[in-house]
Parts: C-alpha cells; sequence; structure tokens
C-alpha cells in the first residue's frame, strides 16, 4: 500500500505539478535521502562485521582482514574527530590521493591486459556476425592510426558507424529497456512483483 | 632538501610501491597484490563513511533537528527501522523503509517513458539527423536498423518467415553497434594504463630532481 | 598445430608482457612521433557552446566520476575548466560521486594555478567558481537541484552557506544556469538524461569514458547537444581548447597499443582459419 501510494503521488505530480503539492514532493525525496544514506551505512556495517568475524575466526586470510579494518578505522578517525579538520584532515586527504587513488586507477588499468589476452585467444570471425563485429570494432581501433591519405577513409567510416547503425542499435536496446523498465516498475507499484521486500 | 619535497616523495613513492604491488596481480596471486587489495577496500570505505555522515547526514538531519525541525526526524526513524534487516525477529520492520524508497521511486514511470520511448521514437522519424551529405539516406537506414532491432529482441513470436528475416537485419545491425562499444572499450582501458605508466614517468622525474 | 596456434597457446603473460613493453616504450619516446586529431562534431558542439558563452554567465560541472575512471576523464574535465576560466565563465561544481569531491578538488587548485599563470588572472573561490560538495543517490539530487540547489546543497563542501557565496546568488536551480556538463563514469549519464534534461529540459552535455560512449550517440540531438567519449574525446577537446596536455600526451601510447591488439586479433584470426582449412581437408 505504501508503495502504491508514494509512487502514484510521484507518478500523478508529473502530470499535475501543482504548486500546492510541490512541498510534499521535495520533502519526499529529501527524506529518500536521509533514508538512503542509513542504507548505505548499513553496508559499512556488514564490511565491519564480516572482516571482524574472519579475524575472530582466524579464517584464511584473516591477517589481511586486520588490513582493511585498520584502513578503515583509520580514515574514521581522523575523519570525525573534532578539532583535526575533518574532510580536510591531512591524513585523510593524503591516504586518498596516496592511497585509494593509485590502488583504484592501477586495478582497472589491469583490464587492459585481460581484454588483449581475451581477444587473441577468443576473438574469431566465426560467422558472419562475428565477422560484422570483429570489422566494427578494427575500423573503431585503428581510427587515429596515422595511415596517410587512408586515415581520412577510415575516420569517416568509424564517423558513420557510430552515428548511423551503432545508433540505430543502441536506440532499439534503450528503447527495449525503457518497455521493460516500465513493465517491472507498474508490477512493483501494483504489488505483484514483491522480491525487493525480501523472504516473508 | 626542503621537508616538503621529502615528504611529497615518500608520500609519491609509497603510492608507486602500490601500484606495482596492484600490478603484480599480472603474473600470479601474491601477498602484495592482496595487501593492496584489502588496504583499498578498509580505506575506501573509511572515506565514504566519513563523507556520508559529514556531508549528507549531518547538514540534512543532524542540523535541522537541532534546529527545531523536528519533522525530520521521520526519516530518521525510518532510516534506523531499515537496521533492523540484520535482525532475525525485527528485520519487517525494514520493509517500510524500504517501501517508502521503492515507492519514491516511482518518479522514474513517466521520466522512462518520455525519454526512452517518446523522445527515441521521435528522434528515430526525424529524417534531418543522419550522417555527412546523405542525411535522409542514413535517417531511413537508422529507422530500419531501429525497428528491425527491436524485432528481434521481440521472442513471444517466433523468428520466421519475413519476421525472422526482419531480426536477422535487426541482429546484423546490433553486431556493429557491439563491435563499436568493443573497439571503444579497448580505448578505454587501455587509456587507464598509459595513465600508470604516465604516473611511474612523474614518480622517475621527481627521483631525479630531488637527488640532482 | 600451425604457428599461429601455437602463439595463441603461450601463457597469457607473454601478452601482457608484451603489450607493457610496448605501451611503455611508446609513451616514453611519444615526443618522437605525432598523432594527428581529427575532431567530431560531438566535441566541438561542446566547445562551440562554451566559446559563445558571455563573460560571467554560468555552468554547472558535474564531476560525477572515481579512480577508476580517472585517466580519461580528468583531462576532458582539466581542458573544459581552462576554456571556462579563459572565457571568464563561472563554474559551479558538483560531484554525485561517492570518491568525486577528491578530483574535483585536485583539478580546481591545479587548473587554477595554471589559470594565474597563463592568463594573468587571479581564480578566486566563491567568485569564479565554488565546489557545493557531495550527496548519495544521483537520480533523487538531480531531481532535486532542479527545484533549488539549497534542497540538497544548503551549504558548500567547505561549510559556508550557498547564499554567502557571490557565484550562487541569483543562481536557484537549472534556469539559472546556462547549461549542465555531466562528467560522468557510471549510471549518473542516465541519471542526467532522464532525471534531469527529461524533465527540466535543460541543456545537457555529457563526457563519458570510452566504454559508455556508444551508449549515448542516440540522446544525440534530442537530449544532448554534445558528447565527449573517452581519451580521444579529451585529446580532441584539449585541440581545440589550444591546450596539449594528458590525453594529447598519450595519444602515442594508445596507437602502439591498439596496433598491438589490432595484430593479436589478425594473428588469432590466421590460426583459426589455418586451421579450419587443414580440417576440411582432413574431413
Amino acid at each position: 500500500m505504501i508503495v502504491f501510494l508514494v509512487s502514484l503521488f510521484m507518478v500523478v505530480q508529473y502530470y499535475v505539478p501543482l504548486d500546492s503539492w510541490a512541498w510534499m514532493y521535495q520533502y519526499l525525496i529529501d527524506w529518500t535521502i536521509i533514508i538512503g544514506v542509513f542504507a548505505l551505512l548499513l553496508g559499512i556495517w556488514s564490511l565491519w562485521r564480516v572482516n571482524f568475524n574472519k579475524i575472530k575466526q582466524r579464517a584464511e586470510n584473516w591477517e589481511y582482514a586486520v588490513i582493511t579494518l585498520a584502513g578503515l578505522l583509520i580514515m574514521m578517525i581522523v575523519g570525525f574527530v573534532p578539532g583535526w579538520g575533518n574532510l580536510n584532515n591531512y591524513v585523510y586527504e593524503h591516504f586518498f590521493y596516496y592511497i585509494l587513488v593509485p590502488i583504484q586507477a592501477t586495478m582497472f588499468s589491469l583490464l587492459a591486459f585481460f581484454i588483449s589476452s581475451a581477444a587473441f585467444r577468443a576473438f574469431r570471425a566465426r560467422s558472419l556476425l562475428a565477422t560484422l563485429l570483429l570489422f566494427a570494432g578494427l575500423v573503431i581501433m585503428i581510427r587515429f592510426v596515422p595511415m596517410g591519405q587512408v586515415s581520412s577513409y577510415i575516420s569517416d567510416l568509424s564517423g558513420w558507424i557510430l552515428r548511423v547503425p551503432n545508433l540505430a542499435a543502441k536506440r532499439a536496446i534503450i528503447i527495449g529497456i525503457g518497455l521493460g523498465a516500465i513493465a517491472t516498475a507498474f508490477k512493483i507499484m501494483f504489488g505483484i512483483e514483491r522480491a525487493y521486500l525480501g523472504r516473508d | 632538501m626542503e621537508d616538503g619535497a621529502t615528504v611529497e616523495l615518500l608520500w609519491t613513492t609509497l603510492a608507486v610501491f602500490l601500484t606495482l604491488a596492484t600490478f603484480s596481480f599480472l603474473y600470479k596471486d601474491n601477498p602484495f597484490y592482496k595487501f593492496a587489495e584489502h588496504l583499498v577496500v578498509g580505506v575506501g570505505a573509511g572515506y565514504f563513511v566519513v563523507l556520508l555522515v559529514l556531508t549528507s547526514l549531518k547538514p540534512k538531519l543532524y542540523d535541522p533537528v537541532l534546529a527545531g525541525e523536528w519533522w525530520y526526524l521521520i526519516p530518521g526513524i525510518l532510516g534506523m527501522m531499515m537496521w533492523m534487516r540484520f535482525s532475525k525477529k525485527l528485520s519487517w520492520v525494514s520493509r517500510y523503509p524500504i517501501a517508502f524508497y521503492i515507492g519514491t521511486s516511482g518518479v522514474a514511470i513517466p521520466l522512462y517513458m518520455y525519454n526512452n520511448i517518446n523522445r527515441q521514437l521521435s528522434s528515430t522519424l526525424d529524417l534531418s539527423f543522419g550522417f555527412g551529405s546523405m542525411t535522409e539516406v542514413w535517417s531511413i537506414f537508422i529507422v530500419i536498423g531501429v525497428l528491425t532491432g527491436l524485432m528481434y529482441f521481440f521472442f513471444s513470436k517466433e523468428h520466421k518467415g519475413s519476421f525472422g528475416g526482419a531480426a536477422k537485419v535487426g541482429i546484423y545491425v546490433l553486431m556493429i553497434g557491439f563491435g563499436a562499444s568493443f573497439g571503444y572499450t579497448v580505448m578505454a582501458r587501455v587509456s587507464l594504463f598509459v595513465q600508470r605508466i604516465a604516473f611511474l614517468e612523474e614518480w622517475k622525474d621527481m627521483l631525479i630532481r630531488y637527488f640532482s | 598445430m600451425n604457428i599461429f596456434d601455437k602463439m595463441v597457446a603461450l601463457d597469457r603473460r607473454w601478452v601482457f608482457l608484451f603489450l607493457f613493453v610496448v605501451v611503455a616504450l611508446a609513451y616514453f619516446l611519444r615526443n618522437h612521433f605525432t598523432v594527428d586529431i581529427v575532431t567530431t562534431r560531438e566535441v566541438r558542439s561542446i566547445y562551440n557552446f562554451v566559446e559563445n558563452l558571455e563573460p560571467g554567465d554560468k555552468l554547472l560541472i558535474s564531476f560525477d566520476y572515481d579512480p577508476s575512471s580517472l585517466a580519461e576523464l580528468h583531462p576532458m574535465s582539466r581542458a573544459i575548466i581552462t576554456q571556462c576560466y579563459k572565457r571568464k565563465v563561472k563554474v559551479i561544481g558538483v560531484t554525485l560521486s561517492q570518491y568525486g569531491a577528491g578530483m574535483v578538488e585536485e583539478i580546481f587548485r591545479e587548473i587554477g594555478d595554471v589559470a594565474e599563470q597563463e592568463y594573468g588572472r587571479e581564480i578566486v573561490y566563491g567568485e569564479d567558481y565554488c565546489f557545493i560538495g557531495y550527496r548519495p543517490y544521483p537520480a533523487f539530487v538531480i531531481l532535486g537541484m532542479g527545484e533549488n540547489f539549497r534542497v540538497f546543497f544548503p551549504r558548500d563542501y567547505y561549510d559556508t552557506p550557498l547564499d554567502d557565496l557571490p557565484i550562487m546568488k541569483g543562481v536557484k536551480n537549472y534556469d539559472d544556469v546556462k547549461a549542465v556538463l555531466a562528467i560522468t563514469s557510471g549510471t549518473t549519464a542516465d541519471f542526467w538524461v532522464i532525471y534531469g534534461n527529461a524533465r527540466y529540459n535543460m541543456p545537457l552535455a555529457l563526457g563519458v569514458t570510452g566504454v559508455m560512449a556508444t551508449d549515448y550517440y542516440p540522446y544525440l540531438g534530442n537530449a544532448l547537444f554534445g558528447l565527449i567519449g573517452g581519451w580521444k574525446g579529451a585529446a580532441e577537446y584539449e585541440k581545440l581548447v589550444g591546450r596539449p596536455d594528458k590525453a594529447t600526451a598519450g595519444m602515442p601510447a594508445q596507437v602502439a597499443a591498439h596496433l598491438t591488439i589490432v595484430l593479436f586479433i589478425v594473428i588469432g584470426n590466421i590460426g583459426y582459419l589455418l586451421s579450419r582449412k587443414t580440417k576440411k581437408k582432413l574431413g
């Protein structure tokens, strides 16, 4: 009932944006953020619990759980203690720039190697469909390789691929996703779909 | 050498060590990589908690309630009800804030309808948006591509006969789209790696400047 | 097994090493060859939009990315802010990504120094730019900012009330900025299009990672007036701004990496075709 009433209000206020209920709309989205913050903190509590239990039970690789919790605690202490600068705290900022940034950036850069290895081993022109995919991919990849006059033809071809067949394909996917999302949203609104509430 | 330069060099060297520790995963999983992996999870979570509490919870809940806007206690209580999720006896209490949250997401229904369907269909039929000098020709190609692509995803009818033929055209168009995505993805992944090489070069230059 | 199949069967760590060496060498030798960057319509339209703004006009730039997309999105952010400072366009910064705050501070600080050195003007916080901070749940924040920025951001990131910042005078919501430029690496791009532009119809342009770029072409001409896609898009923007920076510097290495991967694909396919031919012969 709560889901139905609240979502009905949100749909109606879009089509009938009266000033008299604009305040309700603002409060609803404002309150949603506050509730959402508690949900995010729940995730942090879950991280703490899992790693703490790992240390308590001396599970496999429990030593690394100590590192995780140490990182978490240090950041929370330097960030929360009043008078230590909070978001401008030296340790808080430096841990972000010199620990978080390099590790996260490097972890994602590993994907360059995995994609090249995967392309080497698995990307084959086994069928017409695979050949089309391969051809389009190769044109996009070599579009900025300097090859004299050929480069301008490749550049035009890649522009055509992006603005014509790629656009058509992605638009079809967007429309399909939109139809599916609206159908699912109505199912949730009318209580047909209740998986989000968890088990009874 | 100034203390500031020394400290900056030490921090940057730590970053380089962590970068190389993460790269070591390419050889095989090892304690250095595991150390970096677990450290980033902890530091990232800690960074996020502090940011969340100081920039969201404090100005949106704590400060208004202290200023007398007591109605903000309602979302605060709803939020704390969310924490009952972990209790076996009281987990049903968390359904109310979840229901409220899902309800407000209903704002997406008219927006998805307008953006993903109405606007996309009207743009498809706009023959002035195409490519190069043969704009109208390519615009018609886009119309055919979108229709046949949608037909491919319609699984309630068997892909036979003319419908099957149209769906086949659709999958060809989709494959070109996926190929374009693959090409861009390669560029994206490689750029992340190039940036790391650039960072290592900056550290090398910093070392040379420091010791010269 | 032909030679190509043997190469494919090699331990993948040799492939990693080969790629590492090629890209590193190409980067270190980058000054020895240039890559001609051809600008595209979708990037030029953003550049031209900012060029046509008057000094004092305001842009909302949303930096919704984290360190994992630093390589692609930092250069485009830097190029856009450089252009804004050059044109005396005021920038209101916001982030909807949990690790975006650190990224934003770094950019404003760096480009502020550049502007002082190259354009001879002092960039003042609160007058030339401001950073209003981070809030979670981007969809709702975007909706809220469409009503009033102060709904979710009563104070900026440094705890100054928004009304105390000269740049925020007369700025209530999207109607009071010339456009929104969202530089984003995740689903936030969809949120800007759906919850931002579809609801409030403000001019919107996106800067996205290469992985996502192809997905936003359908929005060009309706929801978006421009799109900067990945590292190459950033290099194009640097060329337009006239300030080659990290994206341009990395293009030779990009070319080398792409050629290497194309070579891998070609070798793999030659091996596959030869094996198929042999299997057909043997029946």
